[in-house]
């Protein structure tokens, strides 16, 4: 028999060895038909529980995380809160120093300025006219007769005197009136400065009260962030992926100043340590040139934590205040000094960039066009290489944001990562659960005729028992 | 425990930074055909190496020598240099390098045979001797080689590691009777370098430097 024709059980009649082949591989199934049941079920089960095992600890898991997103939210928006409430503070104790630490300087003022003008209203009180008793004695005088010669002339040298005195009285009442007048022009600017000083306080306290409503809002937010409001945690989360693409918008501009900067200085730095010379595959002159550049940052974010500007380490914080003050001077100092030297290598780069230029045109054979304002290029350059690494000084801030808005939005990425993984895992436990049902059918498709068979005996079996019950109950 | 740690990191940084440093350096050997009539091509020459200059780097090596009767000698190198890690002193040399050459091409005079084999295992001694990571040798020539009786020049070369590059090969007057000598005299040489483990290629067209040297 050769190895083709291995199926022909009737090597005459392939028809019948086919035919044969089948009835045998069907009584083979049919025998085999329930380990087989078993073992698919057996696979299916396995895999699908494992699955959903899977699938309920990555739920677990994303649980977990989101309680610690949520507290590691809650925590940086309390840090953040605190941070702003403390400033407010801070500002409030400028304005108290600034506006009210004159006060009782001011208090003195508005005092002396008032017993000032007291003592002029005390002095400027209109005196009582002159008493009127002779007016009576006139009056008896003037009625007696008046036939008698002599009676007449006293009565007549009476009035003359009278008239004068009244005269010599309006003359002095006119002068006490202007006395007073002049007293009270004179206290116009005490008043004036009492309105003042009163003013100044008044828009002082203004001030104080606005700063207070802040504050009181801040603490509304600060105690709502404590107490774990969901709208707190909404706006937090909210406000970390802002944060997450400005922050990231603002470095990515970093970075082109930085790639700005290290074209500068990378080029010069060949005459120092050599054009030939490599580090891990690059030219150490870039290396040099990328160490200065982080130099740089890394004083930009000391001079700034020293500053109290950004708080990424808690160490520096926390040091003593005229250490951090000192720290912060060393690092503008180092600052300045490697912005001076950018300057100087960004100049150096201009004298190069001369030099090759005229060494390509001499290989051309073409002639070197000296331009007059090849100056404004070095100036250019070396603006550019001492302003930069100040510039870079300001990465310190939205790198701070970045980093902790970052936290934020790669917690909420692992989530939805977790989720989608677990739902996965899920679908596939579902989906072997299903198949392993499905398998079971194919194959007693594949037995369908020992299957039927079965199912006839067994119908005629149960016939066969329940006909003698059945003339049983009909008898 | 972390300290440990933290000490095989340094250490496997260490070694991978360390081991087996890639040399970027480059060697450039460029051979001048002064026989004959190609000794009018010699203009084309100079611009490829004013190309070449402009092309090389600080710590390169360039050398510039000429292919006439016998050329497996140090006499026929015609300008060498090592250029300085400094690149404004290595701008210096070039200068001093393209006077050398300028000079070379004014007072040249023509050679009756062309051992080009001969420039071959100079150039070949001299780039193994720089030691630079790249090496190529520049033949500006129409690569057709004349010996001189006596001179044994079917000797075994090693190329290994070594690019080949006709320049400018021009048409003679028999290839253009039969281009199959043309043909033939190119592949020959093909196959002569790639037996000995180089790499052969052919630049006719001048406008077409760029891969001649890495930038």
């Amino acid at each position: 028999m050769s190895a083709e024709g291995w199926y022909l059980i009737f090597p005459d009649s392939p028809g019948a060895s086919i035919a044969m082949l089948v009835v045998l591989g069907m009584v083979v199934l049919y025998l085999a038909r329930m380990p087989v049941h078993q073992a698919i079920r057996s696979i299916t089960r396995v895999l699908r529980n494992g699955m959903r095992l899977t699938a309920r600890s990555l739920e677990l898991l994303e649980k977990r995380l989101v309680a610690r997103n949520r507290e590691v939210l809650l925590s940086a928006g309390r840090e953040a809160a605190e941070r702003v409430v403390e400033r407010e503070f801070e500002r409030v104790e400028a304005a108290v120093n600034r506006d009210l630490s004159d006060y009782p300087a001011l208090h003195r003022r508005l005092s002396a300025s008032i017993q000032r003008i007291e003592e002029d209203y005390q002095s400027h009180a209109e005196s009582p006219p002159a008493p009127d008793d002779w007016v009576h004695a006139v009056d008896t005088i003037a009625k007696i007769s008046s036939t008698r010669d002599t009676m007449t002339k006293v009565l007549k040298d009476i009035q003359t005197s009278i008239e004068r005195d009244q005269s010599t009285a309006l003359e002095e009442y006119r002068k006490a009136t202007n006395e007073r007048h002049r007293l009270l022009s004179r206290a116009m600017p005490h008043w004036r400065k009492l309105v003042k000083g009163i003013d100044s306080v008044s828009v002082a306290l203004n001030r104080l009260l606005e700063r207070s409503r802040s504050i009181d809002r801040y603490m509304e937010e600060y105690r709502s962030i404590v107490r774990g409001d969901e709208h707190a945690e909404r706006a937090l989360s909210s406000s970390s992926i802002t944060q997450f693409f400005i922050a990231g918008l603002v470095l990515v501009i970093a970075v082109g100043g930085a790639l700005v900067n290290f074209h500068l200085i990378a080029r010069p730095l060949q005459e120092m340590v050599g054009g030939s010379a490599y580090i891990a595959g690059f030219k150490v002159s870039q290396v040099a040139a990328l160490v200065i550049i982080l130099m740089e940052i890394a004083m930009g974010l000391f001079f700034m934590e020293a500053m109290r500007v950004t708080r990424l380490f808690p160490v520096i914080s926390a040091l003593d205040d005229r250490l951090r003050i000192r720290m912060g001077w060393a690092a503008f100092v180092l600052l300045f000094i490697l912005a001076s030297v950018e300057a100087g290598l960004a100049y150096m780069r201009e004298i190069l960039a001369q030099d090759d230029a005229a060494l390509i045109a001499q290989l051309a054979g073409t002639d070197t066009a000296v331009a007059g304002q090849q100056w404004i290029t070095a100036a250019a350059q070396m603006g550019m290489g001492f302003i930069l690494p100040f510039a870079l000084t300001f990465v310190a801030i939205p790198l701070e944001s970045f980093i902790h808005a970052a936290r934020t939005v790669s917690g909420v990425l692992a989530v939805l990562g977790l989720r989608a993984l677990a739902f996965f895992f899920r679908l596939g436990g579902n989906i072997f659960h299903h198949l392993g049902a499905l398998l079971i059918q194919i194959y007693d498709i594949a037995a369908f005729a020992p299957l039927g068979i079965e199912r006839l005996i067994a119908s005629r079996s149960a016939e066969h028992k329940a006909s003698p019950r059945a003339k049983v109950a009909e008898a | 425990m972390k300290l440990k740690t933290l000490f095989i990191a340094i250490a496997c940084m260490a070694a991978t930074a360390c081991s087996a440093p890639a040399d970027h350096r480059q060697g450039v050997y460029m051979l001048l055909d002064t026989s004959g009539t190609y000794t009018q091509e010699l203009n084309k020459a100079q611009s490829i190496m004013n190309y070449v200059l402009a092309k090389l780097d600080s710590a390169d090596v360039f050398a510039v020598a000429r292919i006439d009767t016998a050329s497996f000698s140090e006499k026929d190198i015609i300008a060498k240099v090592s250029f300085d890690e400094q690149p404004s002193r290595a701008n210096q040399q070039k200068r001093a390098f393209l006077e050398n050459i300028n000079r070379f091409v004014k007072e040249v005079k023509s050679s009756t045979y062309t051992d080009i084999t001969g420039g071959l295992l100079q150039g070949v001694e001299f780039l193994r001797e720089a030691g630079t990571g790249s090496k190529t040798i520049l033949i500006f020539s129409d690569m057709k080689e004349e010996i001189p009786a006596g001179y044994v020049r079917d000797v075994p070369l090693d190329l290994t590691g070594i690019q080949v590059v006709a320049l400018n090969v021009t048409k003679l007057r028999g290839d253009n009777i039969d281009p199959r000598e043309y043909a033939g005299r190119l592949e020959a040489w093909r196959g002569k370098v790639e037996r000995a483990g180089g790499q052969f290629r052919i630049i006719n067209d001048l406008e077409r430097l760029e891969s001649i040297v890495q930038e």
